[in-house]
């Protein structure tokens, strides 16, 4: 994650549109992470992510001036990449027939922990091996869509409740029940796989408090 | 009040996110004392999320941020 930097993102905007258009670069490049996997969660492919991040950036250039600053600029951007993202999908499924809408919060599943009573500490040197990586982008591949964009963005891109709301256009009741059952469908798929990795105590927990 | 382990799990992800009354993060936090099965579960899904959060994890492929610059170069400074 990029710190967002309001006033410098301000002053950037009206440079920009002052015409110094170089900045743009800039004022992009801290949203990119942020994009790309927006993006990504949506559309699962990475050709057509990356096809429809440059259009992203392209409609944000475009639309600049009518940023107000009444939202967090990322946040901003985010909508628009999730409205792109929509676009290229609604294009997919109408040759693809299927429904957007099928999932929803109403649907089932189990969500009860894996239990284990050892598995306590965090295998970062396993970091390193591209399996624990694998292992981990596979699990959250795996979830279904509605919980698999929560967790991007929350999570993974370490954005707030509101922001994850406002980028996703739902409520943040919604994220909140999302992110429970998406942490607890990794919880129960990962834990009991991370726990061949053998454990370094590190002091890298960075306190979500 | 006493709490049981489905009730601590339930409030997981808002005790990780420290989204809770005060007085339900109390109850678990009593309960958490004495159950090694719920500090284990909290323990992991917390790993879980630290795990998740790495950017070593997901990393945005080889050159797409230079691709995504030149596409703005192209479209925004055509005269460069």
């Amino acid at each position: 994650m990029t710190l967002q930097n309001p006033e410098f993102e301000a002053e950037c905007i009206r440079r920009i549109l002052a015409g110094e258009k170089h900045l743009f670069h800039d004022l992009i490049r801290p949203c990119e992470r942020s994009i790309y996997f927006l993006l990504l969660s949506l559309l699962k492919n990475e050709s057509e992510v990356e096809d429809v991040a440059q259009e992203t950036v392209i409609k944000v250039y475009q639309n600049l001036d009518k940023f107000r600053g009444d939202a967090q600029f990322r946040t901003w951007v985010l909508s628009i990449a999730r409205n792109e993202g929509l676009g290229r999908l609604r294009k997919i499924s109408s040759r693809r027939e299927d429904s957007l809408d099928a999932e929803t919060d109403e649907q089932t599943g189990d969500y009860t922990p894996a239990i284990l009573t050892s598995w306590c500490e965090i295998p970062t040197e396993a970091l390193e091996r591209k399996e624990l990586g694998g292992i981990l982008r596979e699990a959250i591949e795996g979830l279904p869509e509605i919980y698999r964009n929560v967790v991007l963005l929350r999570d993974i891109e370490e954005m707030d409740i509101r922001q994850t709301a406002s980028a996703l256009g739902i409520s943040e009741a919604a994220v909140k029940v999302r992110l429970h059952r998406a942490r607890a469908l990794l919880q129960r798929n990962l834990a009991p796989k991370l726990k061949g990795f053998a454990p370094k105590r590190k002091n890298w927990f960075r306190g979500r408090t | 009040m006493r709490i049981d382990c489905n009730h601590v799990w339930e409030y997981i992800s808002a005790y990780i996110d420290n989204d809770l009354d005060p007085v339900v993060r109390a109850d678990i936090d009593r309960h958490l004392e004495t159950c090694e099965i719920c500090s284990a579960v909290l323990d992991s899904t917390r790993n879980v999320v630290i795990l998740v959060a790495d950017e070593r994890v997901f990393e945005l492929p080889s050159g797409f941020s230079d691709r995504l610059h030149a596409h703005i170069d192209r479209e925004i400074s055509p005269s460069k």
